[in-house]
């Protein structure tokens, strides 16, 4: 068995969380996992990613192109900044939310959220798009858009591990205060999803 | 992480000093630590620098304790010249040097090896190529560093360091339970502590007396590590692989399902080269690929080794470029590298890629989004402030020049060029989060070599360009890293620069670590807060002041004062910074007032300010446009957008032209 995920977005959108989240929970499922993670000075607003892999083997924590069996990506244009890395026919779940970068370096492509999310839609049969952002933050918190679009994940059915032991992890992992909102965010994308799947 | 599972390792082998300084990718492991400080009995800091950290660990190593150091690669330079010295003297407990290499680089000024540094200083280095190896090889190094009486090097990279994955603990009692607890049993304070002898200082006598003994224990560490099971060979095929770190495992995913053709060797055991081992591997096979990130370190040692046994065996790495010579490697990067291998030596099978979804040259266009610093960030406020001082000191300098050029009947070409110059600053910066104000729109850091080497870069600037103003950014943490010695060079050799300290009071770019101007240690006790301000007057600097980023108008003001004055002269900024403090305020635009110029977020590239249509290249400076426009064309505009991000701080406020951005106060 291996299953690769790939979450991508911008630095303070919970990337890092989502995906310890993850992989916490493939681990209780008694699976390796390996994880990539950048942080540092991808902090700042710059693009994030995070690789997860998880399976029967070690190994190196970076996805090879064209090999990740789900796409995370909490913003359209890093979404298909990692596009390469997803394999054919795999899941990409997309955050339609807009993030623009907040300057634009000279020779900097204009950013284009919907031509973006068109781009996404002709090349990936099978996407879920939905604004996770706005779904979190009826739920409560739009800071929860990160773990809105796990409750999409476990909605789905595609993970290798149920999604009971995710939200097991979830329980355990999310500070008290926190705890509530992330779960109503998780439950109502995943409900959402469970309508379109 | 891998990160983690060092420390827990360090914990397991009974570390009772950790000291470090904070460096990306290696923090953690310190961090990790200092959590289980109290309860282990360890004593942990965060030492002033790396040198400093080296040095304060070197001494409990003197009394018998077992002690780690941490630190990343450039932080290894810093700490290089009591290292190269320990070499020799050697230690007594156990000393242990986590260093963490960034190839890419992600988050680093160079991509030095610190494999090669190993071999430079005589010093046995570890690479592990994930968590759990990281965890096992950090229990060995402090095992080898006791037998051996050695410094040994630990070293890892980005993917090791902050990678994540499962790793299984030791088995000593009540470890695992204790670790979920956040509680572990104290470690035993059961060194001999220091003994008189005249090993431990060093003399010339000594070194040579000692440096026999240094490169013998090359040949028995060799030998050794031959035998370590951290070495594995894999395969039976005739093409061997050579690899070690992270590039093992994209190895071996690379060749999967062609493990026939090739015989794997990983090395994790680096420095000094287990050479035996590497012998018996490379007597079974024809041909070589060496697969490693940095330096060609074991392509080298295995040339050496196959030229010395007269071996029939072709090398096939960085040298004949079948590989990068640079940068971060991946599987895919791997296998391009051994398919290219293949066709050399006449073998029909390739590796192959997978297939994705898209191919990355059929992406669209997609904007580039580089780090900025935080909304609301005081270094914003500071380097805008620096900026229209400078604008104002230009405007200045022309109102005096124009009358006297004016008159001078003829003025040569050289002066004219000379004066071209005269009103411009330039300005350095240093490593921190502010290096981020080189980007635009601000554009405000125009020089950043290495901790510390602002200032002391300015004071050259400002021999061979003395017609320039001569700023030096400098951030609180690195003031005390390595700012402090050429704050005195500039009073002892009279440099003309202005010294412009940021002080948000944490070390922010790797993760908010206290330093020694705050006046909380790393376990998070009180101690003696250290004054930037009085340590620059005391060093002799006349012109100091202290300012806090509150408006913009007056960090302006003592920004050009400062400039203006002759002789060094300094200003410290103090203000907070937001990644770690909450703010009750934040601001918004009144859509009666603002024309829609986007100047508030055209100036400051501040990632709360978004204008619908995108920020607009140049940044430029033409408020002035926006104020000619008449009122029709403005209610066409598309008005720029406070995000929920803002953190209040009204510099867009203060520099709005038509006072349109108002502060309010919120509930968070
Ligand atoms: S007040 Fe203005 S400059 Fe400051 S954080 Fe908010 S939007 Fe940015
Ligand atoms: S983390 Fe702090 S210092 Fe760094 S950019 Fe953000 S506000 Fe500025």
């Amino acid at each position: 068995m291996k299953f690769d995920i790939l979450i991508a977005g911008v630095g303070g959108q919970g990337v890092v969380l989502a995906s310890r989240l993850l992989a916490l929970t493939a681990m209780k499922a008694g699976f390796h996992v390996s994880t990539a993670e950048t942080i540092g000075m991808s902090q700042r607003e710059g693009s994030v990613s995070s690789h997860i892999r998880i399976g029967d083997e070690i190994s190196g924590s970076l996805i090879p192109a064209g090999q990740a069996d789900l796409l995370l990506g909490l913003e359209p244009a890093e979404t298909v900044r990692n596009l390469a890395f997803l394999k054919k026919g795999g899941q990409v779940i997309v955050n339609s939310h807009e993030i623009p970068p907040a300057s634009k370096p000279p020779g900097s492509p204009d950013y284009d959220p919907e031509g973006l999310l068109s781009f996404l839609k002709a090349s990936c049969p099978g996407l879920l798009c939905l604004d996770f952002t706005k779904l979190a933050g009826e739920a409560g918190t739009s800071k929860a858009a990160n773990v809105a679009m796990l409750g999409a994940v476990a909605g789905t059915g595609v993970l290798p591990f149920s999604k009971e032991t995710l939200q097991a992890v979830l329980e355990a992992e999310i500070p008290e205060k926190y705890r509530a909102v992330n779960s109503t965010a998780f439950e109502r994308a995943m409900e959402e999803v469970s309508g379109i799947c | 992480m891998g990160n983690e599972a060092i420390a827990l390792g360090a914990i397991e082998a009974g570390v009772q000093v950790a000291t470090g300084y904070p460096g990306t990718p290696s923090t953690e492991a310190l961090e990790t630590i200092i959590r289980y400080a109290k309860s282990g009995g360890i004593y942990t800091e965060w030492s002033s620098n790396e040198k400093v950290a080296l040095e304060t660990a070197v001494g409990a190593a003197y009394s018998g304790a077992k002690a780690l150091v941490t630190m990343k690669q450039v932080g290894l330079n810093v700490a290089s010249d009591p290292l190269m010295s320990l070499s020799y003297i050697g230690v007594k407990g156990a000393l242990v040097l986590l260093v963490a290499d960034d190839p890419g680089p992600h988050s680093s000024q160079t991509e030095q090896d610190t494999r090669a540094f190993g071999h430079f200083a005589n010093l046995p280095v570890l690479d592990p190529a994930t968590p759990q190896e990281a965890y096992e090889l950090t229990k060995l190094a402090f095992e080898l560093s006791h037998e051996y009486e050695i410094p040994v090097i630990l070293r890892t990279t980005t993917r090791v360091s902050h990678g994540s994955g499962d790793v299984e603990l030791g088995t000593s009692d009540g470890m695992e339970a204790g670790m979920e607890a956040g509680q572990i049993k104290p470690v035993a304070w059961d060194f001999e502590g220091f003994t008189r002898d005249r090993r431990w200082t060093i003399f010339p006598r000594l070194t040579a007396e000692r440096h026999p003994w240094l490169e013998g224990l090359q040949v028995q560490l060799s030998e050794r590590f031959s035998a370590l099971p951290y070495n594995t060979v894999s395969g039976q095929g005739k093409i061997g692989i050579m690899a070690s770190g992270v590039s093992a495992l994209y190895a071996k995913e690379a060749i999967r399902g062609f493990e026939d053709i090739f015989t794997l060797f990983r090395i994790g055991t680096v420095h000094p080269f287990p050479e035996k081992a590497a012998l018996d591997f490379l007597k079974g096979v024809e041909n070589l690929i060496v697969i490693e990130e940095l330096d060609p370190y074991l392509e080298e040692e295995a040339l050496k080794l196959i030229g010395k046994e007269h071996l029939q065996v072709d090398i096939y790495g960085k040298k004949d470029s079948f590989f990068p010579v640079s940068g971060e490697y991946s599987v895919d990067l791997v296998i391009d590298g051994i398919d290219k291998v293949l066709e050399a030596v006449g073998i029909a099978s390739r590796l192959s890629h997978a297939s994705p979804a898209v191919l990355r040259e059929e992406l669209p266009p997609l904007p580039i989004r580089a780090p900025t610093l935080c909304a609301g960030c005081m270094h914003r406020t500071v380097f805008y402030a620096f900026k229209q001082a400078a604008k104002q000191l230009r405007k200045e300098a022309k109102a005096v020049q124009a009358p006297e050029t004016a008159h001078a009947e003829q003025t040569s070409e050289a002066s004219q060029k000379v004066q071209a110059v005269q009103t411009d600053t330039i300005f350095s910066g240093d490593i921190g989060c502010y290096t981020l104000g080189n980007a635009h729109p601000l554009n405000m850091v125009d020089t950043c070599l290495c901790m510390g080497a602002g200032v002391s870069i300015a004071g050259g600037l400002s021999r061979t360009n003395p017609e320039a103003k001569h700023v030096a950014f400098i951030g609180d943490s690195t003031f005390f890293h390595s700012g402090i010695p050429a704050v005195v060079n500039a009073v002892y050799n009279e440099a003309d620069i202005t010294l412009a300290v940021l002080d948000n009071r944490t070390t922010a770019m790797t993760g908010h670590q206290p330093h020694p101007g705050i006046g909380v240690t790393a376990l998070g006790s009180s101690s003696k807060a250290i004054d930037i301000a009085n340590v620059v007057r005391s060093c002799g600097f006349e012109f100091v002041k202290t300012v806090e980023v509150e408006s913009l108008a007056e960090c302006v003001e003592a920004a050009r004062v400062a400039m203006d004055f002759r002789g060094p002269s300094a200003v410290v900024f103090k203000g907070k910074c937001v990644g770690i403090t909450k703010s009750d305020k934040r601001c918004v635009i009144d859509p009666e007032l603002c024309t829609g110029c986007g100047f508030c977020a055209k100036q400051l590239g501040c990632p709360a300010l978004a204008l619908p249509g995108g920020v607009g290249e140049g940044g430029a400076d033409n408020a002035e446009n926006s104020e000619n426009a008449d009122n029709e064309e403005n209610a066409k505009r598309e008005k720029p957008q406070i995000l929920d991000n803002c953190s209040g701080c009204g510099l867009c406020a203060e520099i709005c032209p038509s006072g349109a951005i108002k502060t309010e106060e919120v509930l968070r």
